[in-house]
């Protein structure tokens, strides 16, 4: 078995998430990466968009944003912002979008505005973004973060984008929401999905190495767990030579 | 004569307490006019953007600013805006008051903006927090079916700068590459400053109507400043300057830092040129570093129906 950093394993498990979608909207960092691994492996037809307003993507470097202009050149298209807001995301077309959040709760809601007060913050973070209406319309989410009892919280301070808000069946429909909200987690210690009637976050797999003492500690409140909990399967050689030879050569997001 | 100096159009068209919007989304940020803004002292700005970016948080640090109309505040693919969290968290150099929406909040306050419409209509908001941190976002019910859409007020601000490869002299421009929202920005805005990179002869923007994204028409002032969106990128011009975008992160963090960092880049040059000539002694090969290399279009016919 290859030797491989927490955030290799990450990105390989989120790559390996997107093996039956074909539309995926990026945002920087280890989606990104996961994102291009997976057109180089399991989904070679996935179609890149980008919240700058591109759609197909082939970026030819690591772009340190998402309006990087290695994502302009060679794409299938750019459209102005209002057309990729309304007719891209709020017209349906995004299968699944990736969200990274400063906090998150138990049904998978997500704070990336502020710790402490609106008002009166502890520390202001950068806020919404994009990210509010993706968890609206995207038809699943994925979110990408590592396990750390500052991020896995009872109670958020701020509700940014929603997930499955208090559990409750059907309420994102009822609110007008189009998107299947949150439906899976990738940590560095293991991988959730979301329990179809309480819209509960639940351990799916274990990383090799980690037990489940080791999970809990890291999450606020009591952590569900499937029925059926197995161990993730780990990053193989030619994955591994993607990431470090072509997407991340310097390590800047998996080196650690 | 619309052609002017950036020094010019600046001390023309804007005023202490005005409403104003720099936009483009990661590219096009047009630098130049910021430092001109700042030069001028400028005050009691309620500066608009959907991504504040390294510019605004540059003129809050230098005292422009009073209020923050936004959507995404950070530096994009490093992390904070340093200064404004300041300026938020702790009130320095001054108490600024923030106005936050999302990105297609934003998106639909210009759309509303251009097109003269008291609001426009979005599906957003729904089950978040931010409609209770800002009350300018509500709900009108559905006038021809069921339920509640959430709404936000058209953003029309004092004044635009939008930055862009090139113009004509009387500032028909032309835009390629992340198109953001810059023509909605151009034509929600009362008066409007067009800052390029290249003046071309009129018949040049004429072979290729499609590109043209603002017209003359709406143009107030032209100023022709090559490279003044650096450390922004201008697409097939230059690149983004992700080494400064970097370095900020570090500057930014301390008060004193900033200051002398505004004192030696903004303060202390005359303008623009200025600013470009310390930028060449400090890196001589910055141009070469930052230069994108070549990807051309494939021309298009439009045909001539004489």
């Amino acid at each position: 078995m290859p030797e491989y950093t927490p955030s290799e394993m990450m990105v390989v498990t989120a790559a390996r998430a997107l093996q039956n979608d074909k539309v995926v909207f990026v945002g920087v960092g280890m989606p990104n990466i996961a994102c291009n691994l997976a057109r180089r492996t399991v989904s070679p037809e996935l179609e890149l968009v980008y919240e700058s307003g591109v759609f197909g993507a082939k970026p030819a470097r690591l772009p340190l944003s998402i309006g990087d202009p290695t994502l302009v050149s060679g794409a299938a298209s750019v459209c102005p912002m209002p057309n990729l807001f309304m007719h891209y995301l709020q017209g349906g077309r995004i299968e699944v979008a990736f969200l990274g959040a400063a906090q998150i709760d138990r049904h998978g809601n997500l704070n990336t505005t502020v710790i402490g007060d609106y008002q009166t913050p502890k520390v202001r973070l950068p806020g919404s973004g994009g990210a509010c209406e993706i968890a609206i319309h995207a038809q699943k989410i994925y979110i990408i973060t590592r396990l750390s009892r500052r991020v896995f919280v009872e109670q958020l301070d701020f509700i940014t984008s929603p997930g499955h808000l208090d559990g409750s069946p059907g309420l994102r429909q009822k609110l007008g929401m189009r998107g299947m909200g949150p439906q899976l987690v990738v940590t560095d210690k293991g991988t959730f999905s979301f329990d179809s009637k309480s819209g509960e976050m639940t351990l799916k797999t274990i990383h090799p190495g980690v037990d489940l003492e080791e999970i809990q500690a890291e999450i606020g409140w009591k952590i569900r767990t499937a029925k059926s909990l197995t161990e993730t399967p780990t990053p193989n050689n030619e994955e591994l030579r993607i990431i470090r030879e072509e997407l991340d050569p310097d390590g800047i997001y998996t080196s650690k | 004569m619309k052609l002017t100096s950036m020094k010019d159009a600046i001390a023309k068209y804007i005023r202490d307490g005005d409403t104003i919007s720099i936009e483009g989304f990661t590219a096009f940020i047009c630098f130049s006019a910021a430092h001109e803004i700042i030069r001028q002292k400028r005050k009691d700005l309620t500066l608009c953007r959907m991504t504040p970016d390294l510019i605004y948080d540059q003129m809050v640090a230098a005292g422009c600013a009073r209020k923050l109309v936004f959507s995404y505040l950070g530096n994009p693919g490093v992390g904070s805006l340093h200064c404004i969290r300041r300026a938020v968290e702790k009130g320095i150099p001054e108490e600024l008051s923030i106005e936050e929406y999302s990105h297609f909040g934003m998106v639909s306050r210009y759309m509303a903006g251009a097109a003269k419409i008291p609001f426009y209509p979005l599906q957003s908001y729904y089950g978040s927090d931010l409609d209770e941190a800002n009350p300018k976002i509500k709900y009108v019910d559905n006038p021809y079916g069921d339920g509640q859409i959430a709404v936000v007020p058209a953003l029309n601000p004092d004044v635009a700068i939008i930055h862009a490869q090139r113009s004509d002299a009387q500032g028909n421009t032309q835009l390629w590459g992340l198109l953001g929202m810059q023509k909605e920005v151009a034509f929600a805005a009362h008066q409007l400053i067009v800052v390029v990179e290249e003046i071309v002869d009129e018949e040049v923007i004429r072979s290729d109507p499609n590109r043209t994204i603002i017209p003359h028409m709406i143009v107030d002032a032209v100023v022709h400043q090559p490279f003044g969106a650096h450390p922004s990128y201008v697409q097939g011009y230059y690149d983004r300057d992700n080494v400064f975008y970097l370095a900020w992160d570090k500057i930014s963090r301390d008060e004193k830092e900033t200051a002398e960092w505004l004192a030696e880049w903004v303060y202390g040059v005359d303008d623009w040129p200025g600013y470009l000539n310390k930028l060449q002694e400090q890196e001589p090969d910055i141009w070469d570093r930052l230069s994108p290399g070549e990807a051309f279009s494939q021309p298009v016919n439009y045909g001539s129906y004489t």
